[in-house]
């Protein structure tokens, strides 16, 4: 029995390195810092001591961010987050086609990201996270749906409706005329050679 | 519309959830389609910006060593590899031999391992800012918080002429089940009361009815009505006693 086949894995060597977002994560759920931090420390308290049951060569990332987030929704922040329902009733595997008119037709500098983070962080929580863990953790529609135990059709519809409420957000926002750097993309084109 | 099917779509294009020969279609279809090819283009700008946008929030430096430390030195699991079998075969054949032996000492290993996961929480919950999701002195307030929240209900007793205080309360977990975690208050000292149903518990409640220590913490707990309560806390045992004795009284 060679020393490869009995590889060592530590807690640490598979949770450190997931440490900066699963903080940025829980940052995004809480809204709030030292929320975010007693989050996070929950976290690992809660998968030190569960890593003796969890499965070695399953999906250690899903497995912490599923634990991240049910410890967030029994935190009075997530409590208070999940009071907040969808008005349009979910169905699974609903697929919304892309509104024709919308501020994604708009060129947005990269000077105005602030402008999309606050267009994300008023997002409500359960399009929030199913759009970060897309777009930003580049987690697969099967690893979300483990992650917030729903279906992946869910998945789905909740991602169509996340961009697409995230794109009215945004065009609100640019509407309002306060924003330097953002303009119609008709607006940039008539100024292109 | 001839491109309302690829529309719908859109996104599970760009996400790179679709099937393979689907996939195809559909690079085909954007090559040939000036409006998809278009709403395409701002939807993978979306997806951009969010990416971008969303790496936003950094751990600060003494937080990340903090719980950097905490998960320091723990212990380490193995991934056995093609030869497996032989390896279960022999722990088998060593859990067999040595298996009556063996349960008096797993008693106190799994004492010392409940033990061991209060006396964190007791810890960890202390430390932070937030320590308890419901605040209040009133038990009318603090238990009614907990209905919907976990699977079962407790008693509180009156604290009037006693020197206890109770702070507030919160959800907390033992291995998978949900219970509630009280935090009361004895002049300056804080103690944690957990309550669990007995069957979260590994082995038999009633064997691990008696005070102990725990990293120098005192622990006490006992048994009633099918749940499970468990004390822990920086104060004297005399305190402890007095505190478990209220507790006792709460339900009778």
């Amino acid at each position: 029995m060679s020393a490869a086949e009995f590889k060592p894995v530590s807690f640490e060597e598979l949770a450190v390195p997931l440490f900066d977002q699963l903080y940025n994560f829980a940052h995004w759920l809480t809204r709030d810092r030292s929320e975010a931090e007693d989050l996070v420390q929950e976290t690992y308290t809660k998968a030190l001591r569960g890593f003796a049951s969890f499965q070695l060569g399953t999906n250690f990332r899903g497995w912490m961010y599923r634990i991240l987030r049910n410890t967030f929704l029994t935190s009075r922040t997530g409590l208070k987050a999940t009071m907040t329902v969808p008005l349009e009733p979910e169905q699974d595997s609903l697929e919304l086609p892309i509104e024709r008119e919308t501020p994604e037709a708009m060129l947005i500098e990269r000077s105005n990201w602030q402008l999309i983070q606050n267009a994300i962080e008023e997002l409500p929580l359960h399009y929030r996270e199913v759009l970060l863990l897309c777009d930003l953790e580049e987690m697969s529609y099967r690893e979300i749906a483990e992650t917030l135990s729903i279906p992946v059709g869910t998945v789905m519809s909740r991602l169509s409706r996340a961009r697409n409420t995230l794109t009215e957000l945004v065009r609100r926002k640019l509407e309002g005329g306060t924003v330097n750097g953002m303009r119609k993309m008709e607006d940039t084109t008539r100024h292109l050679p | 519309m001839v491109c309302e099917r690829w529309k719908t779509q859109l996104d599970i294009y760009l996400d790179g959830e679709l099937p393979s020969e689907q996939m195809h279609d559909f690079d085909a279809h954007v090559r040939n389609c000036a409006s998809c090819a278009a709403d395409a283009l701002v939807r993978v700008q979306l997806k951009r910006y969010v990416q971008t946008a969303g790496k936003r929030f950094v751990p600060r430096a003494e937080f990340r060593q903090e719980v950097y430390r905490r998960i320091a030195a723990k212990p380490t699991r193995r991934i056995l590899g093609w030869n497996w079998v032989l390896a279960a075969a022999l722990a088998l054949i060593f859990a067999t031999g040595l298996a009556v032996t063996y349960r008096g000492r797993s008693r106190s290993d799994q004492d010392r391992t409940v033990y061991g996961e209060l006396t964190d929480l007791h810890v960890a919950t202390l430390a932070s800012l937030s320590p308890v999701d419901v605040l209040s002195t009133d038990k009318h307030t603090v238990k009614p918080w907990f209905e919907g929240k976990i699977p079962f209900t407790f008693d509180l007793p009156e604290l009037h002429d006693s020197e206890f205080s109770l702070m507030g309360g919160r959800v907390t977990y033992l291995g998978q089940t949900p219970g509630a975690h009280l935090i009361y208050k004895v002049r300056k000292h804080e103690i944690s009361v957990f309550i669990f149903p007995e069957r979260a518990l590994p082995g038999d409640g009633e064997e691990r009815s008696k005070p102990v220590k725990e990293f120098s913490f005192n622990v006490e707990s006992w048994s009633h009505a099918g749940l499970w309560y468990c004390l822990v806390g920086d104060v004297s045992a005399n305190d402890m006693d007095n505190l478990a004795g209220l507790l006792k009284g709460a339900g009778s």
